[in-house]
């Protein structure tokens, strides 16, 4: 029992990065109608926002400190970071330490940026030709974005870790009444998992409750008629795109502390994002949550040694598998619209 | 001729033409000049053109046809890999049976992916074939270890028991693959002033191979098979009320560009004993698609210009360094050189993706008929009877 | 017993009845229409005769044979072929392509692998491909790209693609339109000219009367799913039934 425990919490962070970056795909292609193959690299640029944020925050000055010596005699020279001269060294100190949590605000702005830059730029031109040119030139965009990071940051993994307080596990089996010591958990997973529920939450709210949310969810159902109706669905689809970008933006920040980020990262989540989109259903946005959830969880159960012994390899092809299965199956996915990409 | 039209067949003569007198066309610059980094006529690199010049191809008899858009294709070239290894391991040095082999299990694995893949068109085709070709990538990779070698990649040992052939040769090396006693990489140089020119009996074989591929190709293109491939692209709904199973025709198309892939990766083997999973990773599979598009997806030429041109740009502008740079533009002004070389510096060398990422972007948007249609233009412009001489030798294959 | 027997056929989607014990017979060589109001179930009654959709209940025999289960690809084997309301070619394929696939489906049936031969070397379907364009007076378009057509030659030449199949039964789905009058006469002509040459029976969905007043030989109404009445052009077009069905859309 609490193994099992144990394996849904584990897939919730890798589940939750899923369902986040299915999301905002599946937004773009359920009001666009576009097939959005950089959409792993505006994950990626938020985790290098955090990054950045953290790299800013540390930019420092050389301060002769007269009081101490170095081990020549000389008078110690100190690296001092900026913030400490703004707000003092303790805060300075916390606001570094919380450098991810607070990149949040900093991305935000920059990723609405790019995804409007990215769709009025680019995408725009590309609503009226077939898919698979709309896949080619957003995969060629892709490929920029990723080069230009390796350029700017370099090939390798930037560690950018959670701040103190979040650092470490508990024991969530002791809080739940197992017995103690069975269910250890991180706590920055147990963050991520929040922070995403919450934005999960917060896109469908807005959807839901706000006339602009009303609006393009009737262009989703039928852009045609809604675009008769005098309403400029265009402009809001700009908005959208910028939405998603920022949805994936966060998702990506967050994740930082999880996994340390690297200029391909954004392509190893996008490929099983897409699979995450095409299985909860093209266009739907709470099967693109479901789907995101299962499979992040499945893929934790088939990690289980276990398992592993049982079906040797089974934890390297469980989506994969999962995909091919559901989409024989059900060709629209768990929660897919009928007439949505079929030919 | 070849029972070619007349077009067709001037085309696989300039094409034979180019390949044969490669040696020579991709060195033009004497050894030891500043542009001889620009050469590209070393065996290794023609080898890949030519190679990868199959798999795009075949790769482009199923997209350029029919217009499913596979994202797994690299999964067939890293079965051929294996398949040739293994034969190169358990029966002979000799490269026909391995590259036999190659094609036949290729061809098999493509007729059980496509047959499930089809089933899908559009986006959710593209989806699968992903999904197929990641799945082999991972159990290569992992479970499949002692078939595929895993991680290190399956290679040849002292301890192979290659039944028609020896185990090592009279020096205690492990042999190397060759045809009939032609070693694959053995060479012949020929001085020419401060000129080198290498011809490789690999490479050799590779063209003769690629330009049997590329004249069926030009078959199939011109087939009734062929044209009901470009009716499926067009309105599959007309075709079945036509009374046509598009079914069987694009799963044979699959199966065909599969096994084009097989060779390739086949012959990849044969040149150099050894394949690795990470020939099968769908970034492998992005670059035929590239490649495709890039030279112009549905023409015949097209995908051979750009499996060329893409492990041109690949060999040589990664090659390019700082140094280079600043020798180029040594003649300018101090600051001016240096911001030249600063601004460029992020596209060569190890930015050669960036490169390609731009290019092929800009061919998506602005020249989607690719480096034909590039052509095309050009020619246009110069002068109405010439560009239609040029359109018609160049648009005929599209059809 | 007709070319083709509906037999109580019903269709439901939902909760709506699309179709409601439908009794259809099409007698060998004549020309049947089908009309009536819009969402009388037309389409939906074409759909099921192609292999589009199923019926519920109920039975659809052709030329002796059932085609229920069969897929769109093998009843135009059996011998029906479709003209649908919106031109549908093949528009990336040349109109002597377009032309020629149909001729190869009836020749080879639904798939056969000529990966090798030429195109060009098929002499007797290019000669019965250019014959049937002579036909529709297209044969100076035959290397025209298709998709650059009018639609008026669109239609001509999807005709012309069913027509070289010899089938049959043809099936014609609203032929006229969108089309001008002087069009719709040509086609009109057209169609009377195919139909004594050729000796072949159609059934024709319109909603142009004059189009159906100049060529059925029986007429079936259709109102909510169900046949009204079915009898000669004569009889229809002072039946009372036929007119409250209408009720206001009556030619």
């Amino acid at each position: 029992m609490d193994a099992i425990i144990l394996q849904i919490l584990n897939g919730l962070d890798k589940g939750s990065a899923y369902a986040l970056i299915a999301l905002g795909l599946t937004l773009i292609f359920g009001t666009l109608g576009v097939v959005n193959f950089a959409h792993g690299a505006l994950f990626m640029i938020g985790a290098f926002c955090a990054v950045t944020l953290s790299k800013l925050l540390k930019l420092s000055h050389t301060v002769i400190d007269e009081t101490r010596t170095d081990f020549l005699g000389n008078p110690l020279k100190v690296e001092v970071p900026y913030v400490y001269d703004i707000f003092g060294q303790s805060t300075g100190d916390a606001i570094i330490d919380w450098a991810v949590p607070l990149s949040i605000l900093f991305a935000i702005p920059i990723m609405i940026l790019v995804g409007v830059i990215m769709e009025r730029g680019l995408i725009k031109h590309f609503y009226k030709r077939p898919h698979a040119d709309q896949i080619l030139v957003t995969f060629g965009l892709a490929i920029v974005l990723q080069e230009i990071i390796k350029y700017y940051y370099g090939a390798n993994p930037i560690p950018t870790p959670a701040p103190q307080a979040f650092v470490g596990s508990f024991d969530f089996g002791a809080l739940v009444g197992f017995e103690p010591g069975q269910i250890i958990y991180p706590y920055w997973r147990l963050v991520y998992f929040t922070f995403a529920a919450v934005i999960i939450g917060a896109v469908f709210a807005f959807l839901q409750f706000t006339t602009f949310g009303m609006v393009v969810r009737a262009g989703m159902a039928d852009r045609e008629t809604v675009g008769l109706l005098g309403i400029n669905i265009d402009k809001r689809f700009t908005i959208m795109f910028g939405l998603a970008a920022a949805v994936a933006g966060l998702a990506g920040v967050m994740y930082t502390p999880i996994n340390s980020p690297n200029y391909h990262m954004g392509m190893d989540f996008l490929v099983l994002s897409f699979v995450v989109v095409v299985v909860g259903g093209m266009g739907s946005l709470p099967g693109a949550v479901l789907a995101g959830f299962l499979l992040g969880i499945l893929e934790s159960f088939a990690s289980m040694r276990e398992v592993i012994d049982i079906i040797p390899g089974i934890n390297q092809v469980i989506i994969y598998l999962v995909a091919i299965v559901i989409l024989l199956t059900r060709p629209r996915g768990l929660m897919g619209r009928k007439g949505v990409m079929e030919d | 001729m070849f029972g070619l039209d007349k077009k067709d067949a001037s085309l696989l003569l300039i094409v034979a033409a180019l390949v044969a007198f490669a040696p020579f066309l991709l060195n033009p610059f004497p050894e030891g000049s500043a542009m001889a980094q620009f050469n590209a006529g070393y065996p290794d690199l023609m080898q890949r053109f030519v190679i990868f010049g199959i798999f795009a191809i075949g790769f482009n008899i199923l997209f350029g046809l029919t217009g499913y858009l596979s994202f797994g294709h690299a999964a067939f070239l890293g079965v051929g890999s294996y398949a040739a290894v293994w034969m190169f391991k358990l029966l002979s040095m000799n490269v026909l049976p391995a590259i036999i082999l190659a094609v036949i299990t290729s061809g098999i694995f493509a007729l059980v992916i496509g047959y499930v893949s089809l089933r899908r068109s559009g986006i959710y085709f593209s989806i699968l074939t992903l999904a197929f070709a990641q799945m082999s990538f991972a159990l290569a990779y992992s479970v499949l270890t002692p078939i595929t070698g895993g991680e290190t990649g399956l290679q040849l040992a002292l301890d192979d028991p290659r039944i028609l052939g020896s185990a090592t040769t009279a020096e205690g090396n492990i042999p190397v693959p060759g045809l009939f006693g032609l070693e694959m990489r053995d060479s012949a140089e020929l001085m020419f002033g401060n000129w080198v020119f290498t011809f490789n009996v690999g490479y050799y074989f590779a063209a003769i191979v690629m330009l049997l591929s590329f004249y069926l190709a030009i078959r199939i293109f011109r087939s009734p098979f062929g044209m009901m491939l470009r009716a499926v692209k067009s309105n599959q709904q007309r075709l079945n009320y036509t009374g046509l199973n598009p079914r069987p025709y694009t799963l044979a198309a699959f199966v065909i560009s599969g096994m084009y892939a097989g060779l390739a990766g086949g012959l990849m083997a044969s040149m150099d004993p050894l394949a690795g999973a990470e020939r099968m990773f769908w970034t492998a599979s992005g670059e035929v698609v590239l490649m495709t598009i890039l030279g112009g997806v549905g023409t015949l030429i097209g995908p051979v210009l750009g499996a060329g041109m893409i492990k041109y740009m690949e060999n040589i502008i990664s090659k390019i360094n700082s140094d280079i740079l600043h020798s180029w533009f040594a003649f300018l002004p101090d600051g001016l050189e240096d911001l030249i070389v600063t601004m460029i510096y992020p596209f060569i060398g190890k930015g050669w993706h960036l490169t390609l990422g731009i290019v092929f972007m800009l061919v998506v948007i602005f020249l989607p008929g690719g480096l034909v249609e590039g052509g095309q233009r050009v020619a246009k412009l110069f002068g109405r009877k010439k560009a239609d001489e040029t359109k018609s030798a160049k648009t005929e294959p599209a059809e | 017993m007709g070319l083709l027997e509906v037999k109580d056929v019903n269709k439901r989607f939902g909760g709506l009845q699309a179709l409601g014990n439908v009794n259809l017979s099409v007698a060998e060589n004549s020309c049947h229409a089908i009309i009536g109001p819009n969402g009388a179930g037309k389409s939906t009654l074409l759909n099921c005769l192609v292999g589009k959709l199923i019926p519920d209940t109920g039975s659809v025999m052709f030329d002796g044979q059932s085609v229920l289960g069969r897929t769109p690809f093998e009843i135009n084997q059996m011998g029906i072929s479709r003209v649908f309301q919106t031109p549908e070619i093949f528009g990336d394929l040349t109109v002597m392509e377009n032309m020629l696939i149909p001729c190869f489906a009836r020749r080879d049936g639904s798939f056969a692998l000529h990966g090798i031969r030429s195109v060009m070397s098929e002499g007797e379907l290019r000669d019965q491909a250019e014959a049937m364009l002579d036909d529709v007076n297209m044969l100076d378009k035959r290397n025209m790209h298709s998709a650059s057509m009018s639609r008026g030659d669109k239609r001509r030449l999807e005709m012309a693609m069913c027509l070289v199949q010899n089938p049959k039964l043809l099936l014609l789905d609203e032929p006229t339109a969108g089309m001008a009058r002087a069009d719709t006469n040509n086609t009109i002509d057209l169609l009377k000219e195919i139909k004594e040459k050729r000796n072949i029976t159609i059934a024709i969905i319109e909603h142009d009367m004059h189009v159906v007043f100049s060529l059925a030989e029986r007429i079936t109404v259709l109102a909510q799913g169900t046949p009204l009445v079915e009898d000669t052009p004569e009889n229809i077009k002072g039946h009372p039934k036929v007119k409250e069905a209408y009720l206001g859309e009556a030619a």
